[in-house]
């Protein structure tokens, strides 16, 4: 009987085991600890162009991390990109005259959302529209419009 | 020709055949599970026998594993100024693939050709036969505990692999390369989802528990009652698992991750 119980202990602590490597996977490999899905409020977005910027890509105010994109949909009358962030409801003061533009992290990294700040009394809240808004710089265009600049110069 | 036909004819039907009785096992298998569940010390046995005398290979194998991603990813990464997502590319490697892959490979040569040799042995030793006699069901005292040892070993036992896996790659890329620890962790943290890569993760190992476990068994089962047959099935249990873990992986890989 006292085998049994060696085995039984043995087994408890691998059971045991195989639960704390799956909850260090789920906390301290995935983002599961830092995931705040649904909650928050919802603001929308109009870009010309957004470039590679994905669902669940990160929107960022002064570098730190306020919210995700949750929709990317396509506006067939403006031809334009409707992006929707949902942003924590811990930063529910942006004012109404924020400035949303696409940038990149780093020359080939992921595209964020970065929020600047305007200087409006008012706040936004869930569904407003941030009117200013800036399209992701395509590296193409840029490099074609640095050529044809030179081009220009080399001319006159 | 018509012998030909006549033989290929008969490798279907007899493959059919294996398919058929290898679905009625498991039929059988699982009506054992009230039974099991009334002695739970068969269950905790098998446990014992599967997952605890697994987990040595299983960590060493984990831990060299994340080291050797870890060396080679940085040799990949840094070509590109990537190295800081290092962390990135060992977790979901590990995450996604190599943990319930690798794991289901070494539980099928450590476990499975283990029950397969045990089954056999018993059913050419006639201890099955015996036990027909004293009128308990074979497949209910025997195979059930050890098919439900299978599945309950196998994602713990996948899940020790990735994190002792990430681990190593730590070890290499932050303690050995010079990788940044916060960088690290936080990338990887920003990259890898719960629900999109752990959670299939686990469903994959489940399932390779179950066709792993299934396969040594039906091969125990079936084997022929002779030493050499015992060893014919032994090595039909490896090869075949081998074959379905990866083919399987391979589906699940498309029907999870494909766009």
């Amino acid at each position: 009987m006292a085998k049994m119980r060696t085995v039984e202990i043995l087994v408890g602590a691998f059971m045991a085991a195989g639960f704390v490597a799956l909850f260090f996977l789920a906390m301290k490999v995935s983002n599961l600890s830092a995931a705040s899905n649904g909650d928050g409020y919802a603001l929308s977005a109009r870009f010309d162009n957004i470039g590679s910027l994905k669902v669940r890509s990160p929107v960022s105010m002064a570098g730190v991390r306020v919210g995700r994109v949750e929709a990317i949909r396509y506006d067939q009358d403006s031809y334009q990109a409707v992006v929707t962030l949902r942003i924590d409801p811990r930063f529910d003061r942006i004012p109404a005259d924020t400035f949303a533009n696409i940038f990149t992290a780093g020359l080939l990294g992921e595209q964020y959302i970065g929020l600047d700040p305007g200087g409006s009394p008012d706040y936004l809240a869930d569904g407003d529209q941030i009117e200013h808004t800036q399209s992701a710089l395509v590296l193409e265009q840029m490099i074609g419009q640095f050529l044809f600049s030179k081009a220009e110069e080399g001319s006159e | 020709m018509i012998d030909a036909l006549a033989s290929l004819g008969r490798y279907g039907l007899s493959a059919l055949a294996n398919i058929g009785r290898a679905h009625l096992l498991l039929l059988g298998i699982l009506a054992g599970v009230p039974s099991m569940l009334a002695r739970p010390r068969l269950l905790i046995a098998q446990l014992f026998g599967i997952g605890v005398l697994s987990l040595l290979i299983i960590l060493v194998s984990g831990l060299f594993v994340g080291m050797v991603l870890g060396l080679q990813g940085y040799y990949v990464l840094s070509q590109f100024g990537a190295a800081e997502s290092l962390g990135v590319m060992v977790s979901t490697s590990l995450v996604r693939e190599l943990g319930p892959v690798v794991t289901a490979l070494l539980v099928a040569g450590r476990a499975g050709s283990a029950l397969t040799a045990e089954i056999g042995l018993m059913k050419a030793t006639e201890q099955l036969s015996g036990l027909e006699m004293m009128a308990v069901d074979p497949v209910r005292r025997i195979l059930t505990p050890r098919f439900f040892g299978g599945l309950f070993s196998m994602p713990l036992l996948a899940a020790m692999f990735s994190a002792v896996g990430v681990l190593g790659g730590y070890f290499v890329g932050v303690g050995l390369l010079g990788v940044d620890d916060g960088a690290f962790w936080s990338q990887m943290q920003a990259k890898v989802d719960f629900h999109e890569d752990i959670v299939n993760g686990v469903v994959k190992s489940v399932v390779f528990g179950i066709v792993v476990t299934w396969i040594a068994l039906f091969q125990g089962y079936e084997a022929t009652p002779t030493s050499a047959g015992v060893s014919r099935a032994t090595t039909r249990t490896v090869v075949h698992s081998a074959l379905a873990v990866l083919g399987l992986d391979f589906v699940l890989t498309a029907l999870m991750f494909g766009e």
